[in-house]
């Protein structure tokens, strides 16, 4: 009788703490389950709130369960410390149920069921929304520029020494009769910087076939040695001089770095070319080069896209083309309207960023972090 | 017909350069697994090309240096022994293989790596003729140019330390902040450049790579 009437005593008190267990565990562990954003599909994001903060938790098991499907599998056991977890064993276009399991004390609770979610592929990654409007602003301004040169109005696109002293090399090689040494360095045609020296080399070309001057260039990558000798020949016929194209001139060298600085310093010590133009993408070979071609007294003009070799090309060569004069070479020398006017606009954006810094630069010092954090790329 | 061919031979590559090039544009913004896709076929596709544009390049080579042989130019000797190089690697590379302990293998570290540390190491003597170069104080900006840089160098290295903190603290901001500065121009002024090169191309605009103007 005694025993019954601690029973009902303590059957409130029993009730009471089951009760506060389950609410315990229904709100201390929250857990979300969402199809991760911006990716390509087949992975849902998992987030735990509520078990990090528990050092008598060592770690959790995460169940999957399709809607249909009333068994849960075990897909991972993660550590507690751990909030976040890509499921990326699932498939797009079915629903997904998520649960819990973590043992606290000898006790395994188990949170709520959360889902249905469904794996989906994005087509628009959306933190990428500020490049787009970027691009769009730079695109609108570069054609708006293209579009007004068109119509047949002037630009004016300050003077390049490095560019200007182009005709100058030239002619000092003519009248010394010695050859001229062209070389884009190791870039591929997927760099723009050799789009861009190709483009000079058209110029350089014609010149050179004017005034009937050897033009020799060594390549390190064969497809840019087909597109350079196509170039040198357009350049020769437009020049009325398609007999000063020699394919022999523009030859593959070897596809290895330093073997190219050897194979090019080999040339430039037997064939003491009047000038060096190094103009497309260099690395560590910048300086082997340049070097050399200062030891034999050649004038040197050279641009590159890589801007830890600008520095030695500034000390090693007579001209250098930094920055982005390299990409404008081929509408200097060309005066084409259209590209000069893409050059143009490309000015006017510089003008835009060093607007946007300034600003930025302002309110970041009051405190303001929504601009500079509205240019963050995802 | 003669004029259809050179028109054709003008607009494909555009065309070809366009769609490609908006392509790569567009699969910037597209994380689906179809673009993602299409993107790394692309990636593929351009290494099987590149090994078959490795033919073109050894054609050349060995027609360049045959012909500077057989007519006995300058040099001639460094073309023979550049061609027996191309023979010999080739030869010993089908014959007895590339893995280990293979005659190909010790000819590439026995004789190729050493030959290329060699023209690598001739960077630290260039390295210091274009210093001395550089550095000589005839202008002001020279002389700052030279302080700067004996700043930077002694605070790279412990004897910086052992003068003064000041004098690492002083390099380390160079470098971080004016230096930086400098560069971030750079950069902007590179990626401008870039992508409006890259737009002429896209557009048609610029075709002085396919040789026309």
């Amino acid at each position: 009788m005694t025993k019954l009437r601690f029973v009902i005593f303590l059957l409130p008190f029993s009730i009471f703490l089951f009760y506060v267990s389950i609410v315990h565990t229904q709100n201390s562990v929250n857990l979300k389950a969402i199809d991760t954003p911006n990716d390509k599909g087949e992975s849902i994001t998992l987030t735990v709130e509520g078990l990090s903060e528990d050092s008598t938790i060592g770690e959790y098991e995460i169940w999957r369960s399709t809607e249909n499907d009333e068994n849960f599998q075990l897909v991972a056991k993660v550590s507690s410390k751990q909030t976040n977890f890509v499921d990326t064993d699932v498939n797009d276009g079915i629903k997904y149920l998520y649960l819990l399991k973590y043992k606290k004390g000898n006790e395994v609770l188990v949170s709520p069921v959360v889902g249905p979610v469904i794996s989906r592929g994005q087509w628009f990654h959306t933190q990428r929304t500020n490049v787009l409007g970027g691009a769009l602003v730079l695109f609108s301004f570069i054609l708006g520029f293209v579009w007004y040169a068109k119509k047949g109005k002037n630009l004016y696109i300050r003077p390049i020494a490095g560019l200007q002293a182009i005709d100058d090399a030239i002619g000092r090689a003519t009248e010394m009769g010695k050859p001229i040494l062209y070389s884009s360095g190791l870039g591929k045609m997927d760099r723009v910087a050799t789009m861009a020296s190709m483009n000079i080399l058209s110029s350089v070309a014609e010149k050179t076939a004017e005034y009937n001057t050897p033009l020799i260039f060594p390549n390190y990558d064969p497809v840019v040695m087909t597109t350079a000798q196509e170039v040198v020949k357009e350049a020769c016929s437009r020049a009325g001089h398609p007999d000063a194209y020699h394919p022999d001139n523009i030859f593959f060298v070897t596809q290895s770095q330093f073997g190219y600085a050897a194979a090019v310093d080999g040339i430039m010590t037997r064939q003491l070319p009047a000038t060096n133009l190094f103009l497309g993408t260099f690395e560590a070979e910048a300086l082997i080069l340049a070097e050399t071609g200062n030891s034999i007294g050649a004038l040197q003009i050279a641009g590159t896209d890589s801007t830890i070799q600008l520095s030695f090309f500034i000390v090693a060569c007579d001209y250098t083309l930094i920055g982005e004069e390299l990409f404008v070479a081929s509408g200097y020398l060309t005066q084409d309207k259209q590209v000069l006017g893409s050059i143009k606009g490309q000015d006017w954006l510089k003008a835009i960023i060093v607007l946007l810094i300034l600003i930025g630069g302002i309110l970041g010092i009051l405190g303001f972090n929504y601009f500079i954090t509205f240019f963050n790329v995802g | 017909m003669n004029f259809t061919l050179l028109n054709m031979q003008r607009t494909i590559p555009i065309i070809v350069c366009f769609i490609f090039g908006f392509f790569m544009l567009v699969q910037f913004f597209v994380p689906h697994r179809a673009s993602v896709s299409a993107y790394q076929t692309v990636l593929d596709w351009m290494q099987i090309i590149f090994v078959f544009t490795l033919l073109v390049g050894v054609f050349s080579y060995i027609k360049i240096n045959s012909k500077k042989i057989t007519q006995t130019q300058s040099g001639w000797g460094y073309n023979l022994i550049g061609l027996a190089g191309l023979v010999v690697m080739v030869v010993l590379g089908f014959w007895k293989g590339i893995g280990e302990k293979t005659p190909f293998l010790w000819m590439f570290n026995t004789m190729q790596a050493p030959m290329q540390s060699t023209m690598f190491s001739l960077l630290a003597f260039f390295v210091a003729s274009a210093a001395y170069r550089g550095f000589r104080a005839r202008s002001w900006e020279a002389g700052l140019l030279l302080l700067v840089a004996v700043i930077v160098m002694l605070g790279r290295v412990p004897l910086g330390s052992f003068i003064s903190h000041w004098i690492p603290d002083s390099a380390n901001w160079i470098l971080r902040t004016p230096s930086m500065a400098a560069k971030r121009g750079l950069y902007i002024g590179i990626g401008l450049g870039t992508i409006s090169t890259s737009l002429r191309i896209i557009l048609g605009i610029e075709r002085t790579y396919l040789g026309k103007k």
